[in-house]
């Protein structure tokens, strides 16, 4: 077959789909950060060990009660949401009168809990965690190879995200939502529950984190660090993106897991750093990010 | 930030009493390494003066960087590789670690005080990755293995600093300069229109002030002594790593200011001392491999029950009884 830009067909479109894996992993996380920022101002940094944990929910469950990957989907952000629950009612709760920087403080020094804690009990190195048989093997597609699972992964989120989307810019629970990310004060007045709501969105987050890190699962091994080093992309993404939309988070996750893909490519050395540059620039041009709205 | 922070305009006593603490503080260190090891006392008086740097802008500026690892890495860096590769003297090489921590500060805060809040932090975070992904990858730094066996040299060409003792001393004196810089920045007009921007910023903006600029002074000079840190403690170890650039570091940092107390003069110094005694301490007992979750500990018990930090507690409590 003809090369493409002096690549082979393979090479780019093999390198394109993982960026577009990646994209989708940026879109869910970066995607709770938003919806998390929205409502409770603060910036979860445990959202990688969370992450990290949805992942070890499925693989100790796989291990030790023969949980298989199906359930683990549904059962891993249930778990890691009620821990996240926890978390807020009993701590982030006590944060909201002061500085927004201390919840940011504070989820980071739970990150540093968890994240430590697992790699005294399972180290560093990763553990697998095998394809599920359903969604075991491929396609040719005669331009490429297309693995069955990496396929699901870009579906399951891309549902995901969009069913997301469409319960908060669709849906009468999504208008709370919207009304107490405007004025939490004035919802209360007319009879809304707001700490609930607090409540319940921060455990959506964290699931969306949890949900993630089990997709992840079988393509990347299990590790404890798995979710530190990604969060910090996730960040310069969302200062890419700006936290003012929630479509605005989807788009620019996939966006920049393809620019990622792409510099793989062509640059290969600059592939760690890239979605840092593109923040820079991006700062430099639209300091409120592509979809910020605030200056 | 809001903090508790005894105002130093209000009265002259707490200017006589600030220099009085950091008068008996001196003299502690000046006989301190008669009775405790010289480089652990170094590591500390490093990590003081770090932390030091870094609540000069959270402290007094509300501003809170989460890349200032990037600034200790990157004076180390740069003073291992000009000693090493073009023979500087050490007072040179770290002049020159530092006028490049100086000038990546400038490059940070031109990007980061175009955000505030939450973001300012996530940027700062992400320029620090950036630099660390490059350092992980530029040939001058030694990779994973790092610049190992930095000579110390003879300080001026003439006094020799091999010696753990004869190292304390220029240490010391390092610190002292770095904590002079801090005490003047803070106690200067500059200062008070720092606190100002902490306080409120947009009544900063509507009373006439460049607040951009002043932030962005505040940040280049935090960044400067951050890797003045960085140099002078690449030297006291011989050694400048991957471990000063990871995010940890900065994590670290935070967390010596945040025990100690944010936007007090001698809080940093006091979670600096803490913190490193306890790293060392753990490191070599049963403990070793639960230093980060200690560390994790400590940090969410400091935001949930004393945000103020020891020092803070202990003003807040002198005020209260004595006052």
């Amino acid at each position: 077959m003809a090369e493409l830009l002096g690549f082979p067909p393979q090479v780019l479109f093999g390198q394109l789909l993982i960026g577009l894996i990646n994209g989708s992993f940026y879109a869910l996380l970066s995607l709770g950060l938003a919806i998390i920022f929205g409502l409770l101002n603060i910036i979860n940094f445990a959202h990688g060990a969370q992450y990290m944990l949805g992942a070890f929910v499925a693989w100790l469950g796989l291990k030790f009660l023969g949980v298989n990957y199906w359930v683990a989907l549904v059962l891993a952000p249930l778990v890691v949401a009620a821990i996240g629950i926890a978390i807020e009612k009993t701590m982030l709760r006590r944060l909201y009168k002061e500085d927004h920087l201390y919840g940011l403080l504070l989820t980071f020094g739970l990150a540093l809990i968890i994240e430590g804690s697992f790699i005294h009990f399972f180290g560093v190195s990763g553990q697998p965690y095998s394809v599920p048989a359903a969604l075991q093997g491929g396609n040719n597609l005669g331009f490429m190879f297309l693995p069955t699972y990496r396929a699901w992964i870009i579906v399951a989120s891309l549902v995901i995200c969009f069913g997301t989307w469409y319960m908060i810019e669709r849906t009468k629970l999504g208008a709370y939502l919207r009304a107490g990310t405007e004025n939490p004060q004035l919802l209360q007045a007319f009879g809304i529950n707001v700490p609930l709501l607090i409540t319940l969105t921060y455990g959506y987050g964290v699931a969306l984190a949890a949900f993630a890190g089990v997709l992840a699962a079988p393509i990347y091994s299990v590790s404890p660090v798995m979710g530190s080093n990604l969060l910090i992309v996730v960040f310069a993404v969302v200062v890419i993106g700006g936290m003012g939309s929630i479509s605005g988070a989807i788009v620019t996750g996939l966006m920049m897991g393809l620019i990622e893909g792409l510099t793989k490519v062509f640059y290969p050395e600059a592939s760690t750093t890239v979605i840092f540059l593109v923040m820079i620039i991006v700062l430099l041009v639209r300091p409120a990010g592509l979809f910020g709205k605030e200056a | 930030m809001t903090t508790q922070v005894l105002n130093s305009s209000t009265a002259g006593k707490t200017m006589s009493k600030t220099k009085l603490s950091f008068m008996i503080l001196l003299l502690v260190g000046l006989v301190a390494p008669y009775a405790i090891y010289p480089v652990f006392l170094m590591k500390v008086l490093c990590f003081a003066l770090f932390a030091c740097a870094f609540n000069l802008m959270l402290g007094y500026g509300g501003l809170l960087s989460f890349g200032h690892a990037a600034f200790l890495a990157t004076g180390g860096y740069i003073t291992g590789h000009t000693i090493m590769q073009w023979g500087l003297t050490p007072e040179l090489g770290i002049l020159v670690g530092t006028a490049c921590s100086a000038a990546m500060g400038f490059v940070f805060g031109k990007l980061a005080i175009r955000r505030q809040g939450i973001y300012f932090a996530m940027i700062t975070l992400a320029l620090s990755q950036l630099v660390f992904f490059l350092y992980v990858q530029a040939p001058f730094t030694g990779g994973e293995n790092g610049l190992q066996g930095i000579p110390r040299g003879n300080l001026f060409g003439l006094i020799s600093l091999e010696g753990n003792l004869a190292m304390y001393y220029f240490v010391l004196a390092v610190f002292v300069i770095g904590f002079s810089v801090i005490y003047r920045t803070i106690h200067s007009p500059f200062g008070q229109i720092l606190k100002a921007i902490r306080e409120n910023e947009p009544r900063t903006v509507s009373l006439g002030y460049d607040v951009d600029k002043f932030k962005l002074v505040a940040f280049v000079i935090s960044a400067s002594l951050a890797g003045l840190a960085g140099s002078t403690k690449s030297l006291v170890f011989q050694l400048a790593s991957l471990t000063d650039a990871h995010w940890h570091m900065s994590g670290e940092v935070i967390l010596m200011t945040l025990l100690g107390g944010v936007g007090t003069i001698f809080g940093p110094i006091v979670g600096a001392t803490t913190v490193v005694t306890l790293q060392n301490y753990l490191s070599q007992g049963p403990l070793a491999s639960w230093v980060p979750v200690i560390l994790g500990l400590i940090f969410v018990i400091c935001v949930l029950l004393f945000r103020s930090g020891i020092v803070g507690e202990i003003q807040k409590f002198m005020k209260k009884n004595f006052n």
